[in-house]
C-alpha cells in the first residue's frame, strides 16, 4: 500500500492539473461563443456566393472556362487548416488522416499549403512537400488575409503549375460536432441536383460586361469565400474540441482526487489502527 | 399595376456581417462597366463591381450611403443583392488612412518601377478616392 504521503503528492499534483483545465476549458468556451459568432455570420455571403456561381454554372453549362475544368499538371495543391496548438483533443489528428488517407493525394504529387503549424509539422514529417506555412493566418483570420493567400494558390493554378487545388480542414456543424472535411476547390464541381434545381428557377440572368469575364471576377472570388468560411469555421471547431477535451480532462481528474481521497483516508484509517495496536502491545508488555 | 408600390428589397452582404437590408425606391453604384441606376423591374442583370459609392434612395426618407469595394451584384425584379468584399458606412472610415493610401498609391503609379503590380496600385489608389470622396 503506497504511503500517506505518496498518495498526497499525488493528488496535490492532479489538482493542479485540474485547475489548468478547468481553467482552459472556460477560455476556450469565450472563445467558442466568438467564433462561433462570427461563423453564423460569415454564412450568409457563402450561401449566396454558391447560389450565385450555381445558378450561373447551371445556365451556362458549356462555357469553357480554365477555372472549370482539370488543369494539365498532376500536382495538386492541398490547403490544410489545422491550429498552431495542441490540447483539442482529436481536433488536428482528424485532418491529417483525413488527408493521409485520401488515396488520390498521393504525397509525391501534393504541395501543401499549411495553415497551423501542427498540420504542416505532421505533414512534413510524412514527406510532404510543404510549399508555404501560412500558420500565422489562423491566429486572426480576417478576410484579406484569405484573399491573398487565395490569390497565391490561384496564380499558381492558372500558370499550370498545379491542376487541381483541395481544402481540409474541420467543419463546424455544431457547439459538439465537428467534422473533418476535404473539399475539391478547383476545378469547381457541383452537386448536380443543386445545378438542376437552380436551372428550374425561371429567371433569365443576362451578365455585364459579359458571362466569361464575370466568371473570371466571380469565380476567385467565390474561392476566397471558401477559404475564409473555412478558416472561421475552423477557429470554432478547434475552440470547441479544445473545450470539449478540457472539459473531460477536467471530470476524469475530479474522478481520479476522488479515488484518491478514498485511498488517503484508507491508508490514514490503517496507519492510526496500526499505532494503536502497537501502543497496547506496548503498554501490556509493561504492565 | 397603378397601385403597385415602387419600393424593392436590398441587401449588402459582406464576409463578415450582413452590411445593410432594407427597402429602396432607386438604388446607384458603380459597376465595372460604368455607373448603374436600378428601379424596380429591372431585368435580371449580375453585375461586377467597381470601387464607389452605393447610394439607396427611398421615398421619404433620408439616402443610406455607402462605400463599396470590389464584388458583384445580382439585380432581379424585386430584389437586388450586393456581395461585396469590403464595405464602409462613412462614418467607419479613418480619412488619415485613406489619405495615407491615395499618397502611397499616387507614389507608386508614378515611379513606374517595373517591380510594382499597376493593377493593385490602380485599384488602391480607387478605393483610396471613394474612401475620401464619401467621408467629407
Amino acid at each position: 500500500m503506497a504511503s500517506m504521503r505518496d498518495i498526497k503528492r499525488r493528488k496535490g499534483s492532479i489538482q493542479s492539473t485540474q485547475q489548468i483545465t478547468k481553467a482552459m476549458k472556460l477560455v476556450s468556451t469565450v472563445k467558442l461563443q466568438k467564433a462561433k459568432n462570427r461563423a453564423e455570420q460569415t454564412n450568409p455571403y457563402f450561401n449566396y456566393m454558391y447560389q450565385t456561381v450555381t445558378s450561373m454554372l447551371a445556365k451556362s453549362g458549356t462555357i469553357d472556362h480554365p477555372y472549370l475544368k482539370k488543369g494539365d499538371s498532376t500536382k495538386k495543391a492541398v490547403v490544410v487548416i489545422t491550429s498552431n496548438r495542441g490540447l483539442a483533443g482529436g481536433y488536428n489528428s482528424n485532418v491529417i488522416k483525413l488527408v493521409l488517407g485520401e488515396e488520390a493525394l498521393d504525397p509525391k504529387d501534393v504541395l501543401v499549403y499549411a495553415i497551423g503549424s501542427k498540420g504542416k509539422e505532421a505533414l512534413e514529417r510524412r514527406g510532404y512537400e510543404i510549399r508555404e506555412d501560412a500558420s500565422s493566418i489562423i491566429e486572426a483570420p480576417v478576410y484579406e488575409d484569405a484573399a491573398a493567400l487565395c490569390r497565391r494558390v490561384l496564380e499558381a493554378y492558372t500558370s499550370g503549375e498545379i491542376g487541381e487545388i483541395y481544402l481540409a480542414y474541420t467543419h463546424f456543424k455544431n457547439t459538439v460536432s465537428h467534422i473533418p472535411t476535404l473539399l475539391k476547390l478547383l476545378p469547381v464541381e457541383f452537386d448536380e441536383e443543386d445545378l438542376e434545381k437552380s436551372a428550374e428557377s425561371n429567371v433569365l440572368m443576362n451578365y455585364e460586361p459579359n458571362e466569361e469575364e464575370a466568371l473570371d471576377e466571380i469565380i476567385p472570388k467565390y474561392v476566397t469565400s471558401l477559404f475564409y468560411g473555412a478558416l472561421v469555421e475552423a477557429v470554432a471547431s478547434e475552440n470547441g474540441a479544445r473545450m470539449q477535451a478540457m472539459d473531460s480532462a477536467t471530470s476524469n481528474a475530479e474522478e481520479m482526487i476522488s479515488d484518491l481521497t478514498l485511498k488517503y483516508n484508507r491508508a490514514r484509517q490503517g496507519s492510526i489502527t496500526q499505532e494503536l495496536t502497537e501502543i497496547i502491545a506496548g503498554a501490556s508488555a509493561i504492565s | 399595376m397603378a397601385e403597385d408600390s415602387k419600393v424593392f428589397q436590398v441587401e449588402i452582404i459582406t464576409p463578415d456581417r450582413v452590411f445593410h437590408t432594407g427597402e429602396a425606391t432607386m438604388i446607384e453604384f458603380n459597376t465595372a462597366a460604368g455607373e448603374l441606376g436600378v428601379y424596380k423591374r429591372h431585368i435580371p442583370l449580375t453585375t461586377v463591381l467597381a470601387p464607389g459609392i452605393v447610394r439607396i434612395h427611398n421615398d421619404g426618407e433620408e439616402d443610406v450611403v455607402a462605400a463599396v469595394h470590389s464584388g458583384f451584384a445580382e439585380i432581379l425584379p424585386e430584389k437586388v443583392t450586393l456581395l461585396a468584399e469590403i464595405a464602409e458606412w462613412p462614418d467607419e472610415i479613418d480619412k488619415s488612412r485613406a489619405e495615407q493610401a491615395k499618397r502611397r498609391a499616387e507614389e507608386r503609379l508614378a515611379s513606374k518601377a517595373e517591380s510594382i503590380d499597376i493593377k493593385r496600385a490602380e485599384f488602391a489608389l480607387r478605393k483610396a478616392l471613394v474612401r475620401l470622396d464619401i467621408a467629407k
